[in-house]
């Protein structure tokens, strides 16, 4: 018990004191799952648009594949992007395994369906909402893109925050592409991972305090913005 | 090219097996008002979608000025919806978006959807989110967005239904001044008195059919169908 008390009493040092290696992983591990997250983002938000507003066979199985995706397991993501990027594999001549950009990678394959699935749901509702009109505008396929992009944002927010929320938290495919190198692949959840499995709990703790607070605070703000959308008045 | 005459030509429409319009076939010129009557449920708004080509016929077919394809065509026509669609913008937005989506460059934009918000008396509101209006409001909007426009064809789905008597009564005036702007109207309402009004022409729809294509004071005074008649009479049957 005492044991566990210290631990907990060196992991606010840690904090507080703004530890340079507790740092080093924070910084890495927001660039990770921030870029990871830009990039879902810039595909996930158009390809969703286009689900929504665009009729052509085979959307509906996509839809369906696209949200059956967003439960894949990261260990196996994990597992088929290291086949990809590892020497002998198809991309091995990038030299890109246990570095960051191979983590980018990983977790952007593992958010991808979350904001295109999550996006879409939103974005065919608004469409929905809005398709007669627009029709009635005359406005073309992008217009009517644009539009709901526009108009559905505060939602869309949600979308992203929800594919940044699981890129943060998951461990398999980043230790696995990234292999959990001190000083260069490291981040949050597998120092945690590591650091608890030798025993050496301090540092855990305190990256595990801040992955939840910023679990939290992403959770709060998803939900303040899309609260602070106005009530839907009937008529 | 111009979208009139508008022409349904044998124009039937199912949904998911539902029979809804059968067999219609009308012509709308350039020139007078048309007032579509008919009972809830008729067809009325079915056949004004039909019209202004969001809903494609399941037989027959729709011609604007002889051309089978809309097109273009569209966006000289512009519609005030039954239920009015709020974008999830302020009045001002709402209100010049049509002019936005057809490319019409800002500053003369912000100069009409000036004009219109305030003859619609909505120029207070401007700033407004649209979808906290009222539901009067609202639709005073659809019709302020839908003037802008500057349309050939103008539809308008009951847009006094949720109206007090005097908005009623300024909402009958734009519709004229509309209307002796050179644009066609075509307007939907369940008020008799309101069609006795305005109407130049009367279709009167039942069951998904029309009854009767009718010049207004022919109509009123002595109606070709008997469904007409007994509507007239406050007595039709549903
Ligand atoms: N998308 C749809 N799917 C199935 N049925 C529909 C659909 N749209 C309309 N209908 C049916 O078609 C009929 C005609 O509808 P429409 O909206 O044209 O009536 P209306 O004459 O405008 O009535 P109201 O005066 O109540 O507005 C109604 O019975 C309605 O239930
Ligand atoms: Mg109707």
């Amino acid at each position: 018990m005492s044991e566990i008390l210290s631990a907990f009493s060196i992991a606010f040092d840690l904090i507080v004191s703004l530890d340079r290696e507790l740092i080093e992983i924070i910084r890495r591990t927001f660039l990770v799952s921030l870029s990871a997250v830009a990039i879902a983002t810039l595909i996930g938000l158009p390809a969703g648009a286009v689900l929504a507003v665009v009729r052509f066979p085979g959307r509906r199985a996509l839809v369906i594949l696209i949200n059956a995706l967003m439960g894949l397991p990261p260990v196996v993501v994990g597992l088929v992007i290291y086949l990809v990027l590892s020497r002998s594999g198809p991309l091995g001549f990038m030299g890109l395994m246990f570095s960051p950009t191979a983590m980018i990678v990983a977790q952007c394959v593992l958010i991808v369906p979350i904001v295109t699935a999550l996006s879409h749901q939103v974005l065919r509702e608004l469409y929905e909402e809005y398709r007669e009109q627009l029709c009635s505008f005359g406005a073309t396929l992008p217009q009517m893109i644009l539009t709901i992009l526009w108009d559905g944002r505060r939602n869309l927010v949600t979308s992203v925050m929800a594919g940044f929320g699981r890129a943060v938290a998951e461990v398999g495919a980043v230790l696995i592409v990234g292999g959990n190198i001190a000083g260069v692949t490291r981040v949050m959840t597998t120092t945690i991972a590591l650091e608890t499995s030798k025993g050496d709990l301090a540092l855990a703790l305190a990256l595990g305090m801040i992955l939840v607070v910023t679990a939290i605070a992403l959770n709060a703000s998803a939900f303040l913005v899309g609260d602070a959308a106005p009530a839907r008045q009937g008529g | 090219m111009p979208s009139l005459p508008l022409s349904l030509e044998n124009v039937s429409l199912s949904i998911g097996g539902a029979s809804l319009i059968e067999d219609v076939s009308l012509t709308l010129h350039h020139g007078p008002r048309t007032i579509i009557l008919g009972a809830n449920g008729a067809g009325k708004s079915l056949i004004l979608r039909l019209s202004h080509g969001l809903l494609g016929p399941t037989r027959g077919s729709v011609r604007w000025g002889g051309a089978e394809r809309l097109g273009p065509l569209r966006r000289r026509q512009a519609m005030v919806f039954q239920k009015p669609i709020m974008l999830r913008r302020s009045t001002r937005a709402n209100a010049g978006y049509g002019l936005k989506i057809a490319g019409m460059p800002r500053s003369e934009r912000e100069a009409r959807v000036a004009q219109v918000l305030e003859r619609v008396g909505l120029a207070r509101l401007a700033e407004r989110d649209a979808r906290v209006l009222s539901g009067g409001e609202q639709q005073k909007l659809a019709l302020a967005r839908a003037w802008a426009l500057d349309p050939e064809i103008m539809f308008l789905d009951e847009p006094t239904a949720n109206l007090d008597p005097t908005a009623t009564a300024a909402v009958e005036a734009i519709v004229n001044e509309i209307h002796a702007g050179g644009a066609k109207i075509v307007m939907t309402t369940q008020s008799l008195s309101q069609a006795k009004r305005l109407a130049d022409e009367v279709i009167f729809v039942h069951r998904g059919r029309v009854a009767e294509q009718t010049p207004a004071d022919e109509f009123f005074a002595n109606p070709r169908s008997a469904e007409a008649a007994a509507f007239l009479k406050g007595e039709l049957a549903w």
